[in-house]
């Protein structure tokens, strides 16, 4: 791990990508301090999805610069940002579906220690990978599921196991998207709950619609609309801004 | 349940020579080779998500440069064994190389275009490799001074290479390395995203799959004493593949099976038709239209809805 | 220089050739996300085909035979995209696999109709004597096979580009989901698609026959050179498949020629460079 060498946690600057001719994220610059809760919002297609796919490294920017704590990660595998210290989940819910519960939690865990690379014990032979998977499926309610395949479980069971793979690794920064899609009322306060629980040590960034829930757990707000940073800054602020009125009424 | 159909198949395996004829016994040191050979196969297939048509590359080169250096270089059979083996894990590593530029079907088809100008190699530089004619006349090594001429002997050796081969892949894909590999199988995007690195995982499945299909084929060359350029061809990795998705890929029993029920049935058909490479076109369409998910698999669910239904 | 110059149009022609073979499987793929391992087969069918006619038949026309060649294997790529590979849409290793099981099952038929020697394709009378160019000497058949290249190229472009059929085939090539969705019949454009390659590569098997002749083992000769042809040039791209055949068809021939125990390794070469630095393809606009 290295050392923060920068008063921000994350810090993005004058990030573009464009597929072809279409531009999605155009000259978008951010800078979220440690432990700060951001929410990012904006209609469909405003480039929320595509910012995050850059950030985590699915996706490489045409230009601009990543960095996590004050080092440059732009340019670096998606793996590697992992080992930094940067954890995400995904609107579109992406688990282990003929695995247990442990063992997408366990897998987690695997993904930042040496043991990864173990060809002759089994995984079972680290007892401590399973016990810390158990203990993070309690932390999320799950722990009665925990031997039971993903398929098995509910739609709201799983966003919640998404939540729990990114957790176990305890991130610097935490990227969630929409982590409340598709989910019932007492589902929505769950997560929710579960997402105000998050230790101040990790950076929570979001996106989701939901604004009654989630503003609810954010601190400051980036309001993004065709590719642009529109209004940043504090929530109230973002909240009572004119140009978010006009992005969201159109007016 | 499970452990006394092991213990009756481990005692049957060890048995045989007792009382199989050579016949018999020259048919399962085939099987058994075969056997290695689609376990190695199903590294990739099954366990790694990467389907390649070009396994027989490993299996031929491996061959070759075993009987290359004791027939025409005069080397004792511990070296050759030695330099085909580390030869072989080499070319594996630098094919994964080439062929992980891609995934899918783009891996298939690299796969499969290195093999097949490995196998137009085989039979146009015939200075060294003798052409179609192949290399006939070669001998079987010697482990411990004990002569593996008898085919009960050569047997006993193949059993044993094949027990410690199943042995050491049923370790790898249970390890914690296997759990990554299934893993960039199934979600390779969230794999990244949890700190794997994907590319690595596959390159060195990869390079452990073709060490073990250059174990397959050492022992291919030494039970045929006679090594030829069809070895290399697609059709040699066809019939592996075939066994794989036939027993059932991403099982440790499937490739076993399947293995030794297209070897079973190259055999008896060739007693009555020359045409197995029809016969085995007409396997493929069968399997993959009527049992996709392959025979071991299948007969598990049957074996599961019968003993739901006696409750 | 007379061996430049004539191995130059050699290659030259069996790039027309190659082009033949592997625009087809380029279309196939693109469109149906199928790599088609009969490829080679269908190819091999097309000559064997045209030498039977060309040898029962005397004075038999070459255009006519590959046309109607053409027309046969294309009927049965036709037959086997219906009865099969229909049923194993949602299944595109399964897809795979029975090409190449069809593969072996065509080869194989070939080897029990027609024996194991290879069958010589006459070429036409008409062309058989040389054209002298600037004094050079020019097998006139090997070049009337450059323009049936160039001719088929332009052709498949107007196809692709100009006609409304054309336009379908492009729209699945870019989006099938979203062709699917403005009601193009994705299903019967797979089977229009996967006949035309067929044909073409059975037609192309029957010109390339004055060259190649008919011979067990062809289609595993032609099936890797039209791999790497789509490899090199980019998957669904017919730009790709024309530039990529002329590339391999270059390399491959003077590689025969000069290291004809390596040409193999040769080929290799472009491959890896491709695969280095533009893993798409060089036209391609995505990896496979």
């Amino acid at each position: 791990m290295i050392a923060p060498t920068s008063e921000y946690a994350l810090e993005v600057v004058n990030l573009k990508k464009a597929f072809g001719g279409l531009v999605v994220t155009q000259d978008i610059s951010l800078a979220i301090r440690p432990g700060e809760r951001r929410l990012i919002i904006g209609p469909n297609g405003a480039g929320k999805t595509t910012l995050f796919n850059q950030i985590s490294g699915d996706m490489r920017p045409n230009s601009g610069q990543i960095k996590l704590s004050g080092a440059d990660i732009t340019r670096l595998a998606p793996y590697r940002r992992a080992h930094l210290g940067l954890s995400r989940t995904y609107q579109i819910i992406t688990l282990f579906t003929g695995d247990t519960l442990e063992h997408n939690v366990t897998l987690g865990l695997l993904g930042l220690r040496p043991s990864r690379w173990q060809m002759w014990r089994p995984l079972s032979f680290y007892g401590d990978l399973a016990n810390e998977a158990r203990r993070v499926l309690d932390a999320v309610g799950l722990l009665h599921l925990a031997a039971h395949p993903v398929s098995d479980i509910a739609y709201g069971e799983k966003r919640r196991v998404e939540l729990a793979m990114a957790l176990a690794q305890k991130p610097r920064v935490l990227l969630l998207d929409e982590p409340l899609a598709g989910l019932s009322n007492t589902e929505r306060s769950q997560v929710k709950s579960l997402i105000a629980s998050i230790p101040r040590q990790t950076t929570v960034i979001m996106i989701e619609h939901d604004m009654d829930t989630a503003l609810d757990l954010a601190e400051t707000v980036t309001l993004l609309n065709y590719g642009r940073v529109i209004v940043d800054g504090d929530r109230d602020a973002v909240i009572a801004d004119e140009r978010t009125r006009e992005v969201y009424l159109g007016v | 349940m499970k452990w006394i159909a092991a213990t009756l198949l481990a005692a049957l395996l060890v048995l045989l020579p007792s009382f199989a004829g050579e016949f018999y016994l020259n048919l399962s040191s085939q099987i058994l080779i075969a056997v290695i050979f689609a376990l190695s196969l199903n590294l990739l297939v099954g366990y790694g998500g990467m389907t390649s048509l070009g396994h027989a590359s490993f299996l031929g080169v491996a061959a070759y440069i075993s009987a290359l250096l004791t027939s025409r270089y005069g080397w004792g059979h511990g070296p050759a064994a030695i330099v085909s083996i580390l030869g072989t894990t080499v070319m594996a590593a630098l094919f994964g190389v080439i062929a992980l530029r891609a995934t899918g079907l783009g891996f298939l088809m690299i796969t499969l275009a290195l093999s097949q100008v490995l196998w137009g190699l085989a039979y146009r530089m015939s200075d060294v490799t003798n052409g179609d004619n192949g290399i006939p006349g070669l001998t079987r090594p010697m482990p411990f001074g004990i002569p593996l001429d008898s085919p009960a002997a050569f047997y006993w050796f193949a059993l044993i290479v094949t027990a410690f081969a199943y042995l050491m892949m049923a370790i790898f894909v249970s390890s914690s390395f296997g759990s990554s590999l299934k893993g960039v199988r199934d979600q390779p995007r969230r794999m990244a995203a949890l700190g794997f690195n994907p590319w690595m995982i596959r390159w060195i499945a990869f390079i452990y799959a073709g060490f073990w299909g250059g174990v397959a084929g050492l022992l291919y060359v030494y039970y045929h004493k006679y090594i030829h350029p069809a070895s290399l061809s697609t059709a040699s990795s066809a019939e592996a593949l075939l066994g794989v998705i036939a027993g059932g890929s991403g099982t440790l029993g499937g490739p076993v099976a399947g293995a030794a029920l297209v070897l079973l049935l190259k055999n008896y058909a060739s007693a009555y038709t020359d045409r197995w490479n029809i016969l085995l076109g007409l396997v493929f369409l069968f399997i993959v239209l009527v049992m996709p998910t392959g025979i071991v698999p299948g007969i598990g669910k049957l074996v599961a809805r019968l003993r739901g239904g006696s409750r | 220089m007379q061996f430049w110059i004539i191995q130059g149009l050699n290659s030259l022609s069996f790039g027309g050739l190659l082009f033949l073979l592997s625009s087809g499987f380029s279309l196939i793929f693109g469109l149906m996300r199928l790599a088609n391992l009969t490829h080679g087969a269908f190819f091999m069918l097309g000559t064997y085909f045209g030498a039977i006619a060309l040898r029962t038949y005397d004075g038999l026309n070459l255009w006519v035979t590959a046309l109607g060649a053409g027309f046969a294997v294309a009927a049965i790529g036709g037959l086997f995209e219906r009865l099969v590979l229909t049923r194993l849409r949602s299944n595109p290793l399964g897809q795979v696999l029975v090409t190449l099981g069809m593969a072996f099952i065509i080869s194989d038929a070939c080897l029990v109709l027609w024996g194991g020697d290879s069958i010589p394709v006459p070429t036409p009378q008409n062309l058989q004597a040389p054209t002298r160019v600037f004094g050079f000497v020019f097998p006139t058949y090997r070049l009337v096979l450059v323009g049936c290249a160039v001719a088929s190229a332009l052709a498949l472009y107007f196809l692709l580009e100009r006609t409304r059929l054309g336009a379908m085939i492009r729209a699945g090539v870019d989006d099938r989901q979203m062709a699917r969705a403005v009601g193009i019949p994705v299903s019967n454009l797979f089977t229009v698609v996967f006949c035309l390659g067929a044909g073409i590569a059975g037609a192309g098997g029957v010109l390339g026959g004055p060259i190649l002749s008919a011979y067990p083992g062809l289609d595993a000769d032609m099936l890797p050179l039209a791999l790497i042809v789509v490899i090199l040039g980019g998957i669904g791209s017919l730009l790709g498949a024309f530039i990529g055949s002329f590339v391999i068809g270059l390399i491959y021939t003077f590689g025969t020629a000069l290291f004809p125990e390596l040409a193999y390794i040769i080929l290799f070469l472009p491959m890896i460079v491709v695969l280095a630095f533009r893993p798409q393809g060089l036209f391609g606009r995505v990896g496979a």
